[in-house]
């Protein structure tokens, strides 16, 4: 059971390499970032385990604004992925275009929450 | 609606009028070329009448909300607005900085309240920004007519919100009648008349603002439209306490698509950027601070928010992986692990307090007799009750009978559009139903789909009403329709109803909606203009009789007690001492201590020795009471009574509801119980009471509000003395006196 479960994991690791080896270029950098933000995150978190919240906005404002980029970023990917019939009338400029305009927003209230 | 093709003929012959308006020659290129540039015409024409149409209702929304400055005088209305406009005045006096940072010292003598972070600042602020840009603009206007019109100018948007909402969800013509309709719905009139200044006046616009943003995100799938729906919902969360409503119907929105199947990359786009970004933006506002991650009402939200992150990222596996055997092995693994971390997180916070449980409100509203039993406070106000049939029929009227017909349309053309607006409509009847302020949350979807019902069932009619003479002329002139008249052709053999029948159903349609505009105005004239503050009776020869009670004790108040004087009353009138009486009160509206609103209670519902101790240890000098015994008004404090026993008995149970009763019944007679005919609430309402003779044929001490003889006509009072008695008897003011010396 235990063997066949650790195959399994295995196979679906290639698979999943081979078929991601197959994707354009931009989107890889796209996803570079987001597993960025998401880390980023994610250390922030066990910082807070560890340390504790008290600046409590700080933290906030920290773990959101990486959390917010993974999730723009994400929209971004979204958008400009040719694959996605839905988005075929929005041009890749405007999603940048839209994707800068969030961020900048994003991150000017981060900033004012940053106490 | 009925008379849009009228309409639209009767403005063609200016529309050509104007084009020629010159020599034969012209005139006669002009028919030549008609032919060709009608089709741009009708179009233009459609334009001018729908932006006509929208001017019209502009207006009308603003105007018909104008009937109680027309009928009293430009004033602020009810009890919160004048704590609104207290705090409005303030900031347009000393900036934003000093509102931010200002504690009140005059509200809940001797806690204080800090005001800034304890209010949602989106309507002061909207009004201050009105009276700046006036101001700038050199119109020398007083705040206080900023503040009496800002509801009515906010109706007015928000019909051009639910135009472009009904556009985006159905087509213009349903955005066109939705604007009408909710430009004189009774539910929305009774929250934005002209000095009703309060949050909701604004709220309900930034409420179907962030909704309409938020379907159009959804409609599009662009970060744009998602920023901009944050924004709106930022704009909510500044004005209202009513955004949990937003923020839990979206995700629940978002549930429901994924549930059926319509999960979409734009849903994705529009749900999580909003979500992150609106949540951040609210966190700005200091009432709500970290409410969005630490309470319980705002965990479904981070929870869809979650299950789309998880929901997008097996989709994305799915895509890359076209082995169904894998996938299903990775499916379990990533839902079980996913599922157990989720459960995990939200019980470790549950446990360890982090996130704090349901408010009682939000309780309330889930289940309707939750704040009967434990929370008095809430269910002691009465737009907390339950709502009744009748007044549903009253601020809906034909509405309620087209909604379900607007829910079939509908769920006869789903989309995600549809769909939002239809659970939108669900939500908020069940909360309509269960408390009656919340008819105001409702009544923007009412109108809405009540619009689709309208547009969509005239839409039919007249395309009967067409589609025959088309069939006679053989496409005449419209050359452009004809691709239109064979599908109206096959329409019109489907449909069970001749030509006769459709002009039968389009005037009773027209009929209905000339009821609903009449029904709408007598409601707005008749029950929701009145200030309340100005009370208005018809006198015995069918003249109009005015009490202006009110404002004559509170401006006595002002001139006649010292500035540090403290007046205590029962909460309802707390703001208005403090806006109008600019004296200290020790209870007021704004109802966040429980213990303190009990003993002010207590101290009512106590012999008039143990008040006096309880009103020393409170450093009261007067003691406001209000009573309609001689003008027969009922909403007074004697009415009010039981409800200050309940609260004050749920906080010191030495006060026990029984004690005031007589086998169950509230009586002011000479069955009454005995503390009641002892209580410094009774004493301070009839004190002298027994030698007035009200009405004629009827003994002195007679009570015309409830219609009784009063039953201890003898009072003493021996620690306070009367100050003060508005002309009709309404408001009544005591001086408590200063501790007898000790020999």
């Amino acid at each position: 059971m235990v063997r066949s479960t650790g195959d399994d994991v295995l196979a679906l690791f290639h698979s999943l390499r081979s078929a991601y080896a197959a994707t354009p270029k931009n989107l890889k950098i796209i996803d570079l970032y987001v597993a960025f933000a998401v880390s980023t995150a994610l250390i922030q978190v066990v910082y807070m385990a560890m340390v504790g919240s008290f600046p409590f906005n700080s933290f906030l404002s920290g773990v959101l604004s990486c959390v917010g980029t993974a999730v723009l970023a994400v929209c971004l990917r979204i958008q400009v992925n040719k694959e996605n019939k839905e988005f075929k009338d929005l041009p890749p400029e405007r999603a940048y275009a839209d994707f800068i305009l969030c961020n900048l927003v994003l991150h000017l209230v981060i900033m004012n929450f940053l106490g | 609606m009925g008379e849009k093709p009228n309409q639209a003929n009767s403005v063609s012959p200016s529309a050509t009028s104007a084009a020629p308006a010159g020599s034969k020659s012209s005139d006669l290129l002009s028919r030549h070329f008609s032919i060709r540039s009608l089709k741009l015409k009708t179009k233009e024409q459609e334009l001018l009448l729908r932006v006509t149409v929208l001017c019209l209702v502009y207006v009308l929304a603003f105007i018909t909300r104008l009937f109680s400055v027309l009928r009293y005088e430009s004033m602020i209305h009810e009890f919160d607005p004048y704590f609104n406009y207290r705090t409005t005045l303030f900031l347009t006096e000393k900036g934003f900085y000093e509102f931010w940072n200002w504690f009140d010292s005059e509200s809940w003598y001797p806690l204080g309240r800090i005001i800034g972070g304890t209010l949602y600042p989106g309507l002061m602020v909207t009004a201050a920004l009105i009276y700046w840009t006036l101001k700038v603009l050199r119109f020398a206007v007083h705040i206080r007519e900023v503040c009496v019109l800002t509801a009515p100018f906010f109706a007015s948007n928000t019909t051009l919100v639910a135009y472009f909402f009904g556009k985006e969800i159905w087509d213009s013509g349903a955005g066109l009648v939705a604007a009408a309709l909710i430009a004189i719905c009774p539910g929305y009139i009774s929250r934005s008349v002209a000095g009703s200044y309060d949050n909701e006046g604004v709220a309900i616009f930034a409420l179907l603002f962030t909704f309409y943003l938020f379907v159009k995100a959804v409609n599009t799938g662009s970060l744009a439209w998602s920023l901009a729906s944050a924004f709106g919902y930022f704009y909510m969360v500044s004005a209202w306490g009513g955004y949990v409503f937003i923020i839990n119907l979206i995700p629940l929105y978002v549930l429901v698509l994924l549930i059926t199947g319509r999960y979409s990359m734009r849903l994705y786009v529009a749900y999580n950027s909003m979500y992150i970004l609106g949540m951040l933006l609210a966190m700005q506002i200091r009432f709500v601070g970290f409410q969005h991650v630490q309470s319980g009402e705002h965990m479904a939200a981070m929870g869809v928010f979650f299950l789309l992150q998880v929901f997008y990222f097996l989709d994305w596996v799915k895509h890359q992986l076209n082995d169904t055997k894998l996938f299903q092995a990775f499916l379990r693994i990533t839902v079980t692990s996913a599922v157990v971390v989720g459960a995990l997180a939200l019980g470790v916070g549950t446990a360890s307090g982090y996130i704090s449980p349901w408010t009682g409100r939000f309780y309330s509203l889930l289940d309707p007799t939750y704040a009967k039993d434990h929370i008095p406070i809430i269910a002691s106000v009465s737009e907390h009750q339950p709502t009744a049939w009748s007044s549903f029929m009253f601020d809906f009227q034909i509405l309620l009978f087209l909604f379900p017909a607007g829910l079939y349309f509908c769920f006869k053309r789903l989309s995600d559009a549809t769909i939002f607006i239809v659970m939108y409509g669900l939500t908020s009847m069940y909360f309509a139903g269960v408390m009656v302020r919340l008819i105001l949350v409702a009544t923007p979807a009412v109108c809405l789909i009540s619009a689709i019902a309208v547009s969509a069932t005239i839409k039919n009619l007249t395309q009967v009403l067409r589609a025959k003479p088309k069939i006679v002329h053989s496409c005449s002139s419209k050359g452009g329709s004809s691709a239109k008249t064979s599908s109206k052709g096959l329409l019109d053999q489907s449909q069970p109803i001749g030509k006769n029948g459709a002009i039968a159903l389009l005037f009773g349609a027209f009929y209905l909606l000339t009821k609903y505009a009449t029904h709408c105005t007598w409601v707005t004239s008749e029950a929701y203009s009145s200030p309340s503050i100005v009370l208005a009776a018809r006198g015995a020869h069918g003249n109009r009789v005015i009490f202006d009670d009110y404002r004559e004790a509170y401006f006595w108040l002002r001139q006649n007690t010292p500035p540090d004087a403290k007046v205590m009353s029962w909460w309802d009138y707390g703001y208005q001492i403090t806006a109008m009486g600019n004296r200290t009160v020790i209870v007021d509206n704004n109802t966040w201590n429980n213990t303190h609103i009990a003993t002010v209670g207590r101290a009512m519902s106590s012999y008039e020795d143990e008040a006096y101790e309880i009103m020393r240890s409170l450093d009261v000098s007067y003691v406001l009471v209000v009573f309609g015994g001689v003008t027969g008004y009922s909403s007074d404090d004697i009415n009010k009574f039981l409800w200050m026993v309940r609260i004050g008995g749920g906080v010191f149970p030495v006060i026990k509801e029984p004690d005031y009763l007589v086998n169950g019944n509230y009586r002011v007679d000479k069955g009454a119980a005995p503390k009641m005919l002892n209580c410094l609430m009774y004493k301070l309402s009839y004190y002298r009471f027994g030698e007035l003779t009200t009405e004629y044929g009827k003994p002195p001490g007679y009570d015309r509000a409830r219609g009784v003889e009063i039953g201890n006509k003898d009072i003493k009072l021996e620690f306070l003395e009367e100050a003060f008695t508005t002309s009709n008897w309404i408001v009544r003011i005591y001086k408590v006196k200063p501790p007898k010396n000790r020999w």
